[in-house]
């Protein structure tokens, strides 16, 4: 296996862009990366696509190669990816896995989603059935309330409290603040989460992430190739995939995600690394309860100590780890099937220290971690600085 | 959901019928086509086995924002109980307030109109959740 670089980096803004199509998102991210990157068209191998639901969304299937041609990249073979939220990240093990593997030299890695081209709750529909359609949605399971009895599971067996949920959404905002690429980049008080109009109990509007419009897209090849382009390189050191029952109620521990903890193990082995290692992270915060499960999962806190780490505020920028720096899904935006792309544009943007007001101080190395549905499937990614 | 997809575990739906492994003794709902501890030794090996109806809530939550079919239930409660025979399930609860919902309370299935396809369409049936009154 070759030591994988990213060379170039490429989103767009991220919410509702009534007036941009899924297609001019995503050639948008691309020839930003590609520029980015400073490869030519030509050069380009394979171009992966991370996507939910096109065909339920904008009605058009078959989105990569649709996206391909429109970027002037017609000549490059293109496929999409799917596994609900996690589909960008699964695109970009995609990518990892055929530079990795000696296949390709350059390949792109992109993720776009047009969510608000449907009425809000036909897009929640649509969102819901990345779960199980035959024996939990038919009885009136929505994702939110998923992700509900995840949270009321987590908060009876660990004790975990509606604040300290709160506190994530307070905590993701701030740091949506300092990112000029974010759908909400403004602060949000505690009160306000506490007090929204519960959605499906004990979790409210601002418990939940905004679904959205939005593209991002990266550049990768072997990391013995980075000094033949411009891009500033960052190594991509170690890739996880994770995977669990499609039921909620199939999983002995409903306040865990098992998709989590099997991504990580395998990402922190192949990358020699350890949790403690990590400077910051990307992690999926599609609700509050999730980013206080996956600081969990991923082994940066005991099981049960999320929500009171939250509290005690090691997870906001610059303190014991740094999580979800660029607002994450909660602020920064949810466009489902390009989150995990998102996520990695961040981790390159700190690596490169490209962060601006929202720079990690001395950071070495990052993880992203993208789920699917309500954790059925998971992939995590560690980024680390490039050192010569 | 489409019909075809429904009818074809009306069984299931109606009864609760489950299934139990033929080497390990677990018993599995819905029904599986290999237990996933025996893998392929359990192939073929699955029996059916009725569900005593009977189990405790584990977690649960009031839906405010509901899918479209359900709009006219809001708010409802959805739990997910363990049943007597140790699998899970994931249903509605009725016939209790929301406040008097609790993790360990006593439940039972029964069979109620679940929705219908359409507003003209053809009406069907599933399992909810009731309390349990001693
Ligand atoms: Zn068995």
């Amino acid at each position: 296996m070759r030591d994988v670089a990213v060379i170039g980096i490429g989103e767009t803004q991220i919410g509702e862009l009534w007036d941009q199509s899924l297609r001019e998102l995503g050639i948008k991210a691309g020839l930003k990366a590609i520029r980015d990157a400073g490869v030519s068209g030509d050069e380009v191998d394979m171009l992966y696509v991370g996507n939910m639901s096109a065909g339920k969304l904008i009605n058009q299937e078959h989105v990569a190669p649709l996206i391909a041609d429109y970027a002037g990249l017609d000549d490059v073979p293109s496929v999409r990816v799917e596994s609900g939220g996690a589909s960008g990240g699964m695109a970009l093990a995609e990518g990892y896995i055929s530079v990795a593997s000696g296949m390709d030299d350059i390949v792109v890695v992109g993720g776009a989603e047009k969510m608000t081209d449907v009425e809000d709750d036909q897009a929640k529909e649509i969102l819901s059935s990345t779960a199980d359609q035959e024996w939990e949605t038919v009885f009136g399971a929505t994702f939110d309330s998923l992700y509900a009895m995840m949270a009321r599971y987590h908060m009876e067996e660990y004790g975990t409290t509606k604040e300290q949920l709160a506190q994530v959404a307070v905590k993701n905002h701030a740091n949506a603040a300092k990112n000029p690429n974010a759908q909400y980049p403004r602060e949000m008080p505690k009160k306000m989460v506490v007090n929204a109009p519960m959605v499906s109990e004990p979790l409210g509007m601002f418990d939940c992430a905004p679904l959205s419009d939005g593209a991002a897209a990266v550049v990768l090849c072997p990391a013995e190739m980075v000094d033949s382009y411009r891009g500033d390189p960052v190594k991509l050191a170690g890739v996880g995939h994770g995977s669990d029952h499609m039921a909620v109620h199939d999983r002995r521990n409903i306040g865990a995600m098992k998709a989590t903890k099997m991504a990580a193990e395998k990402a922190f082995d192949r990358a020699e690394l350890k949790p403690e290692d990590m400077d910051f992270a990307e992690v999926h915060d599609n609700y509050t309860i999730s980013e206080i499960m996956a600081i969990e999962d991923l082994g940066f806190f005991d099981k049960g100590d999320g929500g009171p780490a939250t509290e005690r505020g090691d997870t906001e920028l610059n303190s014991e780890i740094s999580v979800n720096t660029s607002g994450g899904c909660k602020a920064k935006g949810q466009p489902v099937g390009a989150t995990g792309i998102n996520q990695a544009i961040e981790a390159v943007q700190q690596l490169r220290k490209d962060a601006g007001e929202r720079q990690v101080e001395d950071a070495r190395y990052g993880l992203t971690h993208n789920i699917g549905g309500t954790g059925a499937s998971a992939v995590v990614h560690i980024f680390e600085r490039w050192s010569e | 959901m489409t019909m075809p997809r429904y009818w074809r575990e009306i069984r299931q739906r109606y009864k609760g019928v489950g299934v139990e492994c033929g080497k390990c003794g677990r018993i599995y709902f819905p029904p599986r086509e290999v237990c996933p501890h025996c893998r392929r030794k359990s192939y073929e090996k699955m029996e059916e086995r009725e569900l005593s109806g009977r189990g405790k809530v584990i977690t649960y939550t009031q839906v405010h924002e509901p899918l479209p079919e359900m709009k006219p239930m809001k708010p409802y409660i959805m739990v997910i109980v363990e049943m007597e025979e140790d699998v899970r399930v994931t249903g509605n609860l009725v016939n209790v307030d929301y406040e008097d919902v609790e993790i360990g309370m006593d439940v039972d299935v029964e069979l109620r109109r679940l929705g219908e396809e359409s507003p003209e369409g053809i009406i069907y049936y599933g399992y909810k959740f009731i309390p349990v009154n001693d």
